[in-house]
């Protein structure tokens, strides 16, 4: 058997209480293009830090050609012979591209060398990096990396931001790199992609590596299963009411909130859908495909460049967050960090969108509030005393305090986004019986989630994106992670069919 | 197969024309401001007509020290910090070199000079490293420098005195070569090429740029961010010190109190088309923008209004110009 | 039990002391810095024995009051992450207006003007922060440029009239009653309780802190940001101008300069007394005893004939000090 070019042995990470990494490996061989795989909150991106001396690992060792490597910086890394092409352009954008090249000591004639293998015939070096467009940064960050020839070569995302036909070049081009006895490692959603181009692919679930898969036929099957884990974790009967328990959506309740023809960023294309009062509507997709650009249309952080909003059959225009709060729709983002004053105490947080008002910036009612916060603190059982400062609560409660602050307030309608993440399971019990209770008494709820299972414990209905559109609505009865998986990955739903047309 | 990307002008090849629109629009800024110098010069003339080669030379002797130390100021804006002790630093080298001048001889006035600019970088390397070391923002280490430096400054003299070379004042009057061409202004001509070529065209200068523009990118690039940070504010220190030394050239003197060179830094920097947040500008629009606030203010003179008004207009000046660039910071970011 | 991520490590009797010390310093500033505040006392009285002594204590209190209000503008401005440069600028015109003012219109009218010219220069700052988002650095050190520019003109002007500190604000600022108590008290002690209790117990007092720990989660919870920030720096100038009407009565001068010496001061004041410059932590009564601390510290310094350069080195030295100790100690953001 053949050394590995790259060998990743037992790497761990812990951040505080929340374990990213338990136990990782990776062994790429010398000429094979690998693909690295795995759900949100896999591990994968704290993975590709470790290797590129972003973040120093908890234990494990890194070897390449056999050699032990400590590597602390993107430069040590790239002295090791791996060199990463990130998901965010690394080039400054304030210079132009002759003098990011001139930082980064590559030569321009070799990186317009395979600029033009690319498919970018002619890039004037003197254009500054802020003036280009996205895809262009990434075929040049693509082209700066290959041009320094390393052993090892990641690439985290690489054709997410390109239109098919450079992506067809990038494939091309990077495939060709196995002759030389390079390799890649290939990091992707696409699983088209990662049959056609790659060799091998691990797959992490849960922070460790759970399987190793040679890309034949019915690869991708094998890698869906690995990534789900054993028999899904359906426990329905754990769960608050079941889904099956609630009516279903259109039994004759109005539409809480439309969405119609959205279209924000370069990620959001055109989404629609509607959400009905006393429901809880799930929604599914992988990292980056318009979720989180819909989320702050939603929330009133950001304007749609097109299509409308529709409350309570009223179009709605929200210029800031205050105005889709005053529509009734309030936001519970995935990070806490967002959401929360961390040094300050939890009363204050929770009482916060009430001082928000300016009727109400004078002296304020202190028992009101007191009981307005305990009624809160505890309808979401947070254990702690309202003082305490938010920063010092577990992950679990600092939780629950930001959607203790919207129990307080009132909600009409609530907008979660991946509430449950990296959360104990007794919280996200506790947060799925909130949910359906909230439903129960009439409001509507819009809950993204990147843990599949989650639909069928909190949701009625559910809704998959892909490519920034709706690719799919079922009721949460038959939403199996199976299924959703494959419809988030934008595969067709029968296993077997190969070549059916990726909804993009 | 051509790029099917459409990019601004990508696949335009080096046309000239559309190299020459570019780099207008690029030195847009600067060129604006060479310009309004222009105006400005025959504004003057056409209020006073003796304005000539006497006001130019008093003109340029005026922009001296601040021209200096805000090339350091805009080294250090363009590396994403800022200084807010160069005045202090620059009471502190002109009192060490005016008392360490006084009664010595010509020749050991020339390591006086050498030692003031050694001294310049190293407080502002002491500047810098506070400011990676501490995580404490630039803003306050360097307003609690300002102190220090200048108590410092009255520690080495407490009242004006000392003395300066006489070769050292023979470098600041008078002028060399036609009587257009002041000393002063090739003094300034000089240090400005100093900073400005290294800056803008080696590899060096380029992580200035690269800290200031995009931190995390600079790093992925390969820049020692702490490193690059310290040396931008020792190269501050080194041009505050040469400030102090310009001042120590036109009196003759040290003089413990520091001047209002910092504001005045800030205002010509703003002014002179360098990002405050970093990472854009370069040293001609400065030196530009600081000939061009000392003009104005002796317009005012000629004028007869009140000179403290000109204080009144570079306050003003700067909040508008830093106001609109905040809105084309803003407008650009989002996009 | 409050979760708290696990920090490994002995837990002996020396490091839960240590951790303890934190605590307090964290939570609770005021306590280590009174404890300062009566060192430096003690040592006053131990330099020049019989200096300690109710008069003593009258004037030093006396000439901290102003210092006290301008400290009370930076510590409203950085708890928003913000600072205001132009308060000593505008402290002045404030005296200044009310100097040339108030013989031709009278002491009330004079201070209606004196006040409403800061709270447009307030106006300002707070367009340029709120608004247009500037750097609230620079947009202060503009304003208080174009203040102190305009007032010079303003001085050419009125030259002939010359300036004279009504009696009013002499009494007010610089009078005694009972001997030792000074006056400025009367004005002092509930415009710092009223400080005090705007923060701990207002809406906009939550707002402060809220938008200086985490902006944009104020933004998402519905706190329309650039309307505080308005309202902050209308409040920090006039708040300046009351202290520069308590200067002109304590100094019974009034000049276009007259209180350009607090402004570095008063920015120490408010990072000794534990208000972060990053904003979301801190408090008014930190910044109180700060002020004291650095009216005794003068006063002693002065006492000792210590040169002024000493002074400032140790000023200076004070604030980088105590900025990194807390940033330190507050590290875990």
């Amino acid at each position: 058997m053949t050394e590995p070019l790259l060998h990743a042995i037992g790497v761990a990470k812990r951040y505080g209480a929340v374990t990213a990494l338990r136990d990782a490996s990776l062994a790429v061989l010398p000429g094979e293009v690998h693909a690295l795989l795995g759900a949100n909150g896999a591990g994968k991106s704290t993975l590709v830090k470790i290797l590129t001396g972003a973040v120093h690992p908890d234990a494990g060792r890194i070897l390449v050609r056999g050699q032990e490597r400590q590597v602390h910086s993107p430069s040590e890394a790239r002295r090791t012979g791996l060199v990463s092409v990130y998901q965010e352009p690394s080039l400054i954008p304030d210079l132009d591209v002759a003098a990011n090249l001139r930082l980064s000591r590559t030569p321009l004639e070799s990186v317009r060398g395979w600029l033009s293998k690319l498919g970018i015939e002619r890039l004037d070096p003197a254009h500054t990096a802020r003036e280009l467009p996205l895809a262009t940064l990434r075929i040049l960050d693509l082209a700066r990396a290959l041009a320094i020839e390393p052993d090892v070569l990641l690439l985290d995302e690489m054709t997410a931001a390109l239109p098919a036909d450079l992506t067809e070049k990038v494939l091309e081009v990077v495939g060709g790199i196995r002759a030389t006895g390079r390799s890649v490692i290939f990091i992707s959603h696409r699983m088209l992609e990662i049959s056609e181009l790659c060799d091998r692919a691990t797959v992490l679930r849960d922070g460790e590596t759970v399987g190793v898969v040679d890309m034949n036929e019915g690869a991708a099957e094998e890698i869906v299963q690995l990534m789900l884990g054993p028999g899904g974790i359906n426990r329905p009967e754990e769960a608050a009411p079941a889904a099956a328990d609630v009516q279903p959506a259109d039994g004759g309740r109005p539409v809480r909130l439309s969405v119609r023809s959205v279209r924000a960023g370069t990620r959001l294309q055109n989404v629609s859908l509607d959400l009905y009062a006393g429901e809880v509507l799930g929604l599914v997709a992988l990292e980056g495909q318009g979720q989180d650009e819909l989320f702050e249309v939603l929330s009133g952080s950001r304007r749609p460049d097109t299509g409308e909003l529709v409350v309570d059959d009223r179009v709605v225009h929200f210029r800031h967050p205050a105005d889709a709060i005053r529509a009734g729709l309030v936001y519970v983002p995935a990070n806490r960090v967002d959401a929360l004053l961390m040094q300050r105490s939890v009363r204050e947080n929770i009482s916060l969108p009430f001082s928000a008002a300016l009727r109400r910036w004078g002296p304020i009612d202190m028992s009101g509030e007191a009981s307005r916060v305990d009624g809160a603190v505890d309808r979401l059982q947070i254990d702690t005393r309202a003082q305490s400062e938010v920063r010092r609560l577990s992950g679990g409660n600092q939780q629950k305090v930001t959607i203790a602050r919207w129990v307080a307030h009132g909600i009409r309608t609530l907008l979660c986004f991946d509430p449950t993440r990296g959360i104990d399971i007794r919280t996200k019990q506790e947060i799925y019986r909130l949910v359906r209770e909230l439903a129960g008494t009439g409001a509507a709820v819009l809950l993204y989630t990147s843990e599949l299972e989650e639909v069928q414990l909190a949701c009625d209905r559910v809704v998959v994106i892909f490519g920034g559109r709706v690719v799919d609505e079922m009721p949460a009865a038959i939403a199996d992670e199976p299924t959703l998986m494959r419809a988030a990955y934008g595969l067709p739903p029968e296993a077997g069919a190969q070549t059916a047309g990726v909804k993009a | 197969m051509s790029a099917s990307v459409d990019a601004p002008g990508l696949a335009a090849g080096t046309d000239l024309w559309r190299t020459v629109a570019r780099t207008v629009r690029r030195n847009a800024w600067t060129l604006g401001l060479l310009g309004l110098l222009v105006v400005l010069l025959g504004v003057t003339h056409a209020i006073q007509p003796s304005y000539g080669a006497a006001g130019v030379e008093s003109l340029a002797k005026a922009a001296l020290p601040v021209a200096l130390v805000a090339v350091g100021q805009a080294i250090v804006v363009i590396a994403g910090g800022i200084d807010l002790s160069v005045a202090s630093m620059m009471a502190l080298t002109n009192v060490t070199a005016a008392a360490l001048m006084k009664g010595t001889s010509d020749e050991a006035a020339v390591l006086v000079v050498v030692a003031v600019l050694v001294l310049g970088i190293a407080l502002g390397a002491i500047n810098g490293t506070l400011v990676v070391l501490t995580r404490v923002p630039d803003i306050v280490v360097t307003l609690a420098m300002s102190f220090v430096w200048a108590g410092a400054a009255l520690l080495v003299l407490s009242t004006p005195g000392g003395a300066a070379a006489q070769w050292l004042r023979d470098l600041y009057n008078g002028t060399v070569g036609s009587e257009w061409l002041p000393k002063a202004l090739v003094l300034i001509v000089v240090a400005a090429a100093l900073a400005w070529v290294p800056l803008r065209r080696t590899r060096m200068g380029l992580v200035f740029y690269a800290i200031g523009s995009d931190k995390l990118a600079a790093f992925r690039s390969g820049v020692d961010i702490r490193r690059t940070k310290v040396a931008s504010y020792a190269l501050c220190g080194l041009f505050s010190a040469m400030g102090g030394l310009a001042i120590t050239m036109a009196t003759g003197t040290g003089i413990p109190v520091p001047g209002p060179y910092t504001l005045a830094s800030v205002a010509a920097v703003v002014l002179g088309g360098v990002s405050l947040a970093g990472g854009r500008g370069g040293l001609v629009g400065v030196v530009l923008a600081v000939f061009v606030l000392r003009l104005v203010r002796a317009d005012l003179v000629f004028l007869g209004i009140d000179p403290n008004f000109t204080t009144v207009i570079e306050g003003l000046t700067m909040v508008i110009v830093v106001m609109v660039g905040a809105m084309l910071a803003m407008r650009s970011r989002r996009g | 039990m409050t979760g708290t991520s696990t920090t490994a490590g002995d837990s002996g009797p020396r490091w839960a002391s240590a951790a303890a010390l934190r605590r307090v310093v964290r939570d609770q500033p005021v306590l280590p810095l009174l404890a300062l505040l009566v060192a430096l006392v003690v040592a006053m009285q131990l330099v020049q024995p019989g200096t300690v002594s109710p008069a003593w204590i009258g004037t030093s209190i006396k000439l901290a009051i102003p210092l006290a209000i301008l400290a009370a503008c930076q510590t409203l401005t950085m708890l928003t992450g913000g600072i205001d440069l132009s308060v000593a600028f505008v402290a002045s015109m404030s005296a200044y207006l009310i100097a040339t003012q108030a013989p031709i219109h009278g002491p009330v009218l004079g201070v209606m003007l004196a006040l409403l010219a800061c709270a447009l220069a307030g106006l300002g700052n707070g367009i340029g922060v709120g608004i247009f988002r500037v750097h609230p650095l620079i947009m202060t050190l503009g304003t208080g440029l174009v203040v102190v520019g305009l007032m010079t003109v303003y001085q050419v002007e009125v030259v002939s009239q010359g300036a004279k500190v009504p009696a009013e604000i002499t009494w007010i600022g610089g009078a005694n009653s009972f001997g030792v108590v000074p006056n400025a008290l009367l004005l002092f002690v509930p415009l710092a309780a009223l400080i005090l209790w705007v923060l701990r117990r207002w809406g906009f007092g939550r707002l402060l802190f809220a938008i200086g720990d985490n902006e944009g989660a104020a933004r998402l919870a519905g706190v329309r940001v650039w309307a505080v920030h308005l309202t902050l720096y209308v409040i920090s100038a006039l708040l300046a101008g009351i202290a520069g009407l308590v200067v002109a009565g304590v100094t019974n001068v009034a000049t276009v300069t007259l209180a350009e010496r607090y402004l570095l001061p008063s920015v120490a004041a408010a990072v000794i007394g534990g208000t972060s410059i990053f904003g979301g932590r801190g408090g008014y009564a930190g910044s109180i005893v700060g002020a004291l601390i650095l009216t005794v510290l003068t006063s002693l310094l002065t006492v000792m004939r210590m040169p002024e350069g000493v002074r400032l080195v140790l000023f200076g030295a004070m604030i980088a000090a105590v900025a990194a100790a807390y940033t330190r100690i507050t590290e875990e953001r």
